[in-house]
């Protein structure tokens, strides 16, 4: 009996050391999941790490959430999309600075059926309107993410009330991109979405692109470093590193370079 | 459903020819949740076996605080987690979060009540039973638990294994407080959320699968070990 007990207990010792925690240097990133679940930080990152030797971490949840934790110190580099919360951010002096890096659009998507119909449009506020009207279901992320934000401000210009609706035809999940058009593919909705998310998501079956083209429907994505004068823990040089390679020539170019499908996801813009 | 019946099948397929990133993310669930079972089994039997013989003032409060707690929601746990850890927290310095230790310190909270709990339940039973003759050995009740904690290994095991189940299929407290990083912190449950939010059906139930039977195998491999040990004792008795 008591051989077994310390034969499990040297198990249970040996399965620990054996992934012993890397060495080497790493910073944290809070980003957003848009950039996750699209597959461009896996195809992207090998570049900067090989080259810099530098371990990218990336923390993957709503813009909201992304920046409340860079703004506890949690992160290095704050990576989203949401300009004004960006701006505000680095107004604070939670962040040193504010790049542009990379853009691509918002599209809505709908049951090919399309009670609303809305298809073939390129006016989201129309649309909108057009699904308010209607009372098509809806799926709105609800997280106070990126997405969300761009998505409020569509309805604002469309003067609906989408508080009033909520619970109605106005469905707020409180999730991440994937998890919202998921719940749009079960109920047959509408919902709001980066292209990125949509043209990497993997159960879209009855659901496709209906409005897009829409200049209003630009998605910015922003990095900044967070404040070290701040946070004193921030990776400040390993961090503007990463942030130099982004914006720099090799950076746009890696995400240029990313495709799903031979479509391109994202198109780089840093000045 | 065709459909998805053949892709599951692929997916499995895939993750069978030994795909090494897969056995990473298996090796480091495994690592977070045997530990946090051994650190919550070093605190939650102790305190389960105190509080089934030890006689004092709130005893019975404590005892409905702790049956209460074995239904903590993970996410308030994560949450609470992160709150002590990040580094505006008062355990910022340590620099544990997003980290597996983190995860582990996340699980150790769930974890605890519940070997607590069911250890009370075990010793109180065998107590009863004992009453007389430890008595009559002049045992004072003190003592009386390791006695105890021993005879009721085999039914302690089921609490190891029940605090074992709730660590290895939790979700809500190891993303917060891990971040789910790849090849750092992401392990089986938070990369059949990923992949389910990819939209990935097929692959995050096909991984789901691989966690079930990790949870059996690791269930069957305690209840050999434990009816071996059984099988022993009765011999030397």
């Amino acid at each position: 009996m008591v051989r077994q007990w310390v034969r499990a207990a040297v198990t249970v010792v040996a399965l620990t050391t054996g992934s012993a925690q890397a060495a080497d240097p790493f910073i944290v990133v809070q980003s957003t999941t848009s950039t996750q679940n699209s597959g461009l930080f896996d195809a992207i990152l090998p570049w900067f790490e090989a080259e810099s030797g530098i371990d990218v971490r990336i923390v993957a949840v709503g813009t909201g959430q992304a920046i409340r934790n860079a703004r506890n110190g949690d992160g290095d580099v704050l990576l989203v999309h949401a300009k004004p919360a960006e701006e505000a951010f680095v107004a604070e002096g939670w962040g040193v600075s504010r790049q542009d890096v990379m853009y691509n659009d918002f599209v809505i998507v709908g049951p090919k059926g399309d009670p609303a119909g809305v298809r073939g449009g390129s006016d989201a506020v129309a649309a909108l309107t057009a699904i308010a009207q209607t009372g098509a279901i809806f799926v709105s992320r609800g997280d106070d993410s990126g997405t969300h934000k761009a998505e409020l401000r569509q309805w604002g210009q469309a003067g609906v009330d989408v508080a009033q609706a909520s619970g109605g035809w106005y469905r707020e999940t409180g999730s991440g991109m994937g998890a919202t058009l998921n719940v749009a593919a079960g109920m047959g909705a509408y919902t709001l979405t980066d292209r990125a998310t949509w043209l990497a998501f993997g159960n879209a079956h009855g659901l496709e692109v209906l409005v897009e083209g829409d200049p209003g429907l630009f998605n910015q994505y922003g990095v900044i470093l967070v404040n070290p004068e701040k946070h004193p823990g921030v990776r400040a040089e390993a961090g503007q590193r990463f942030i130099d390679w982004l914006v720099g020539q090799d950076g746009q170019a890696a995400i240029a370079g990313y495709k799903l499908d031979g479509e391109q996801l994202f198109f780089p813009n840093a000045r | 459903m065709q459909d998805f019946t053949q892709e599951f099948t692929i997916a499995l397929g895939l993750i069978f020819t030994g795909d090494p990133e897969l056995w990473a993310i298996v090796l480091l669930s495994l690592k977070v949740s045997v530990w946090a079972v051994f650190i919550a089994a070093l605190i939650g039997m102790p305190l389960g076996a105190g509080l089934a013989v030890g006689r004092f003032p709130g005893r019975r409060a404590l005892i409905v605080l702790i049956n209460a707690l074995m239904g903590l929601p993970p996410v308030v746990v994560g949450l609470l987690v992160y709150l002590m850890l990040s580094r505006s927290g008062p355990f910022g310095v340590l620099q544990l979060l997003y980290t597996p230790t983190a995860m582990i310190i996340a699980q150790v909270v769930l974890v605890t009540p519940i070997i607590a709990a069911l250890t009370r339940q075990v010793v109180e039973t065998l107590a009863v039973e004992y009453d007389e003759q430890l008595r009559s050995l002049g045992v004072s009740r003190l003592s009386s638990v390791p006695v105890l904690l021993w005879d009721g290994r085999m039914a302690l095991m089921t609490a190891l294994l029940a605090g074992f189940g709730r660590a290895i299929a939790e979700v809500g407290a190891v993303i917060i407080v891990g971040g789910n990083i790849n090849h750092v912190t992401r392990v089986m449950t938070t990369t059949i959320a990923l992949e389910t939010s990819k939209g990935n059906l097929a692959l995050a139930l096909a991984l789901g699968a691989v966690l079930i039977a990790l949870a059996v195998s690791v269930t069957g491999a305690v209840s050999v070990l434990s009816l071996r040990g059984e099988r022993q004792g009765l011999g030397h008795a």
